[in-house]
């Protein structure tokens, strides 16, 4: 009894750590109550659309939005502090649980990195292996993605049409490595499964079903008037601020700002194929949406491609079985479904690395939501966390 | 007083009318009890219906094809925790869930089922409904501000704004269709059954007059009313991805089943609204020109039939069922409930039944479709934003509203001046 | 210890985007020794020459839970950095810039703590280094500057990569790049909160994935891993601590 009661009493605000009003410069707090105009609300971190535990205090005139703060760590897991106690392949499967909607392509980062350490080059059926499920990830991300950005604006059967159709893609992720969902897909040096019988022509069936389906999300939404409302014209990014506030990924493209890091600095095998990268005008939300819906096309385009070309050979290059990269650091960074996931490892010749950090674009594409929600109203501020695309696995790691 | 019961069966007018206390208390159990049982079937349709929207199959376990889970989940409701916020304002928040279910279930006191199927029939039946259904905002702001949080503050502010803007487009288009009920009386009538009369002097539902004046009209009172309603995709007030769960947030268990029935009965009754202004209310399709004695039998098997025909998709199900013993009570549920709905069936085939429920098929039957257009609706349109919203109700529908109104009075005065534009047109 | 790596050269294909693929002849390496790297040269956009073996690193590898190695050892020998951006830099500010290499193909300046905001804002502002990636920081606590803060820094007209680091002391400030990237707020606030930099003139500077309050800097090396703050969790969540 007496326990359940001062457990209750923690969760007042203001009892011990900070409370709501903590937060915020809010200068009417010594103002009369009925002087006030201002209200603070607070939004998560259980919310169900700040997508797993973000936590925003928004003060409000009415509804619409003066300021945001976002306080963000509730999923803090020190993944950066395990890497510096773990060996290098035994980080391999924590990177998964960080953006845990795109593991594919945390893991292809990381190996990257640590091959780049080890100077060390992926054979090219390995390659292109992971582009293929790479790609597929990121279609999955996407679908993810579209699911409930439409739901936080309210169309609620979208979600149940992208879930159907990344099932396909976690069977394949299922098939090739026994995972769905925190893969562990790729290994120092190149991947550890070999394609299953019938891996290309899932990949090919796939791609031809997803097409018609990605039709369909888009006759559900791309001229649907009150969608086009609610997303045109909402969360405005321009490129500079873009630039500045260091937001990658679609987000970056669909302010018009024409840089993937497959084609500006390509990895893995992706300078071998032909991919266009869409871009928007308006740096809106219903841009963002666009973008993200040709990104899948074109990830279907690469995978077609991928599949045709797959080369026969090794799937992994010869890594030593204990991993001791020289003393140096790097950075790397791949183009992941959110923007720019880079790692700088510092190793000091030991099987740990000495310093792991990830730079994960999710953190730094969630530190624009203050600039584009200002000014707009309380159901804005659920699009536009919805279309930054944040998973928060990442942004706390 | 067997004589007073008794007569009124062959009045031929509604209780109200007849002074009979006692039908009167009949009636108003028997729609209080089917209005609930109605939520209940909605409850269950929506969520099948949604679901096969959203390639899912919805409820499968508690009965057969999930038939039980609304009865389990009203349950689960009564016997939760009554949690009441603890800075809640008691009395206001004990007595909101009140007013908004008592306000949706009096708007039935009027609502004519059929010619002698209301509890009574106001002279000024519009009227009260609209005034009545209006006061069940007064429950949502009463919800929302007693609850002394956030997200209920803004859920019901929003919810005030939005039904008092909606109801002044809803107004403008209840009161053209109430213009046409006086072309050829000269006089018209505010009552929900003199409206349908009107309609079935006319010859014609009023959604077809003066094509496209009626149309118009009973559009804009079709979209006002989701709003009125508060359902998707007007639903911002419970906005569940904005505002957790809007008005209602901090109520639970017993209290947020009554927002919950209050918000279904609400629903029930502007359809009903609907229904009987345009849609010709209990009147069956086609009187005009299927007339005559044979139509009229024909017609008056249908609800039978109907029953049928879902009593014979229930023994389908039964014979397609899974012949495996987990499944075997769930075959035997469904079998037993196919087989009331044919006994039911087979009920209505008797004259007497057969005459008096016609009315109330058709009714239902337009109220149903409905109920389906809200659950369409919710299963593929975003939620407008509250800025959005109020344009559309102050900057299209309004106007709108008013042109038709205008429109509609300029017609039903000078048809030679109609006729003159339209040969324009042509 | 079947330790051998042998592989293709590293193809830096990360560095300078209309470079072609520099012919970089493999280097194989057969000992427990770091592997020698063939880190190519872009000088500004092209010309790519091939970079000599590098010899082995002084430190022989060390078990994993031992102590890590006091001073910063720069890698088998990274390449000096030779560019025009380099140079310059090295003419300007002399010592200043301690060192300007290449390891792997990537480029990074260590420079003074004393010029390290000029530096970086003349990259944003002249050398077109419009995005910082990214700020981080590595402790190394038996050195006597114990921080080396990172600044990772792209240039989009360029298509080029750059990292800064300067080394910094325990209790030193550094000035904040937030001023220069909006982006630097929060990354200065991580920064911070995991090692205890604190920044002059940030804006916002408190914890940002930790708790208010929380006592420690977790990503200090002398911060076991299994530490918690045991009294902010008796407080805040009333309970013990599991550990």
């Amino acid at each position: 009894m007496s326990d359940f009661e001062t457990d209750y009493r923690h969760a007042k605000p203001g009892q011990s750590g900070p409370g709501v009003t903590d937060y915020l410069d809010l200068d009417t707090k010594d103002e009369t109550f009925l002087d006030a105009t201002e209200l603070v609300l607070n939004m998560g971190p259980q919310h169900p659309s700040t997508h797993g535990v973000l936590r925003v205090i928004l003060k409000l005139d009415g509804e619409k939005v003066l300021g945001t703060e976002c306080i963000i760590g509730y999923l803090h897991r020190g993944v950066e502090k395990i890497g510096e106690h773990r060996t290098y392949a035994m980080f391999n499967p924590y990177v998964d649980r960080m953006d845990y909607v795109a593991s594919v392509s945390n893991g292809l980062g990381y190996c990257e990195a640590v091959e780049k350490l080890l100077s060390v080059e992926a054979p090219p059926r390995a390659q292109y292996l992971r582009v293929i499920l790479t790609e597929l990830c990121r279609i999955s991300s996407h679908q993810v993605w579209l699911g409930t950005h439409a739901l936080d604006i309210g169309a609620l059967t979208p979600l149940f049409y992208c879930f159907r159709d990344r099932e396909e893609i976690l069977k394949i992720f299922e098939k090739y490595c026994g995972a769905r969902l925190t893969t562990h897909a790729f290994r120092i040096g190149g991947c550890l499964y070999e394609a299953y019988d019938g891996f290309e022509q899932d990949c090919k069936k796939f791609c031809d079903a997803f097409l018609p389906k990605l039709d369909e999300y888009e006759e559900l939404l791309t001229t649907n008037r009150i969608w086009v409302r609610r997303t045109k014209g909402v969360g405005i990014l321009n490129p500079e601020d873009c630039i500045a506030l260091g937001v990658t990924g679609p987000v970056l493209r669909a302010s018009g700002v024409k840089w993937d890091l497959r084609k500006a600095q390509p990895y893995e095998s992706y300078k071998d194929f032909d991919f266009e990268i869409p871009t928007g005008l308006n740096g809106d939300t219903y841009d963002r949406y666009l973008v993200r819906i040709e990104e899948m096309r074109q990830s279907v385009r690469i995978i077609r491609q991928a599949v045709d070309g797959l080369p026969t050979g090794p799937i992994i290059a010869k890594v030593p079985k204990v991993i001791k990269p020289p003393v140096g650091e790097v950075y790397h960074s791949i183009e992941a479904p959110k923007g720019e996931l880079g790692y700088f490892i510092v190793s000091d010749g030991s099987t740990q690395p000495y310093r792991m950090r990830v730079r994960p674009p999710s953190f730094v594409n969630l530190q624009a939501l203050d600039k584009m929600v200002r000014g707009l109203l309380v159901a804005d501020v659920v699009a536009v966390i919805g279309t930054l695309d944040i998973v928060l696995g990442e942004v706390d790691r | 007083m067997l004589d007073a019961i008794t007569g009124y069966l062959n009045s031929g007018t509604t209780p109200g009318e007849y002074g009979s206390i006692f039908w009167a208390t009949i009636y108003i159990l028997v729609i209080t009890i089917g209005i609930s049982l109605a939520v209940i079937a909605m409850n269950w349709l929506e969520r099948k219906i949604l679901a096969h929207m959203q390639i899912r199959l919805g409820p499968m376990r508690v009965g057969p094809h999930g038939l039980l889970q609304p009865f389990a989940d009203a349950l689960k409701l009564l016997i939760k925790e009554d949690i009441i916020p603890e800075e809640a304002d008691k009395l206001v928040f004990w007595s909101a869930p009140v007013v908004v279910t008592m306000t949706a279930f009096t708007t039935f006191l009027v609502v004519p089922f059929g010619r002698t199927h209301a509890v009574t029939d106001m002279n000024i039946g519009v009227l009260f409904m609209l005034g009545i259904s209006s006061l069940g905002v007064l429950g949502i702001i009463m919800a929302g501000w007693s609850s002394n949080s956030h997200y209920p503050l803004m859920g019901s502010l929003r919810s005030s704004a939005q039904m008092v803007s909606y109801e002044i487009a809803m107004g403008l288009a209840i009161v053209s269709a109430v213009l046409m009920t006086s072309l050829q009386t000269g006089t018209g009538t505010l009552s929900m059954i003199g409206i349908v009369e009107a309609q079935n002097a006319q010859q014609t539902w009023f959604i077809f007059k003066f094509f496209p004046l009626g149309f118009i009209a009973f559009g804009v009172f079709a979209i006002a009313m989701v709003a009125e309603t508060n359902r998707a995709p007007f639903d911002l007030p419970e906005a569940e991805s904005e505002l957790v769960a809007g008005f209602h947030t901090e109520y639970s268990g017993f209290r947020w089943s009554l927002f919950f029935l209050a918000e279904y009965a609400a629903m029930l009754a502007v359809s009903s609204i609907a229904v009987t202004l345009w849609l010709g209310g209990w009147m069956r399709p086609f009187p005009n020109f299927l007339s005559g004695p044979a139509w009229e039998t024909a017609f008056s098997f249908i609800p039978a039939l109907a029953l049928f025909v879902l009593a014979g998709m229930c023994l389908l199900g039964t014979v397609r069922m899974p012949k495996i013993p987990q499944m075997r009570v769930q075959t035997v549920g469904l079998g037993i409930f196919g087989t009331l709905l044919g006994l039911v069936g087979l009920v209505l085939l008797v004259p007497a039944v057969r005459e008096r429920v016609q009315d109330i098929f058709w009714f239902v039957t337009k109220v149903a479709f409905f109920m389906y257009l809200y659950i369409w609706y919710r299963g593929t349109f975003p939620r407008y934003r509250f800025d959005q919203l109020m344009k559309v109700g102050w900057k299209v529908l309004l106007p709108i509203g008013l042109a038709v109104l205008i429109a509609t009075a300029m017609v039903g005065l000078y048809p030679e001046l109609a006729a003159a534009v339209v040969g324009v047109v042509q | 210890m079947p330790e051998e790596t042998k592989g293709p050269s590293p193809a830096s294909p990360q560095q300078g985007g209309e470079k072609p693929p520099a012919p970089t002849p493999p280097v194989p390496a057969e000992t427990a020794a770091p592997q020698a790297v063939a880190a190519p040269q872009p000088e500004t956009p092209a010309a790519a020459k091939p970079a000599e073996p590098a010899k082995p690193a002084e430190k022989p590898a060390v078990p994993a839970t031992a102590a890590k190695p006091a001073p910063k050892p720069e890698g088998p020998k990274p390449e000096p950095w030779e560019s025009d951006l380099a140079a310059s830099l090295r003419s300007q500010y002399g010592t200043g810039i301690r060192e300007a290499c290449t390891y792997v193909g990537q480029k990074y300046l260590v420079v003074d703590k004393s010029i390290l905001y000029e530096i970086l804002l003349r990259m944003r502002d002249d050398e077109g280094f419009d995005y910082c990636v990214d700020i981080t920081a590595v402790h190394y606590p038996k050195r006597d500057e114990q921080f080396d803060m990172v600044y990772v820094l792209y240039s989009f007209p360029k298509n080029e990569r750059v990292r800064i680091k300067t080394q910094i002391k325990d209790g030193d400030t550094v000035r904040t790049a937030s001023g220069i990237w909006e982006t630097a707020n929060w990354l200065e606030r991580e920064v911070y909160d995991m090692f205890g930099i604190s920044f002059d003139g940030h804006p916002d500077l408190k914890r940002i994935l930790l708790p208010e309050g929380w006592k420690g800097y977790p990503l200090r090396k002398d911060y076991p891993i299994l530490q918690q703050d045991q009294e902010w969790v008796q407080i805040n969540l009333g309970i013990e601590s599991g550990q």
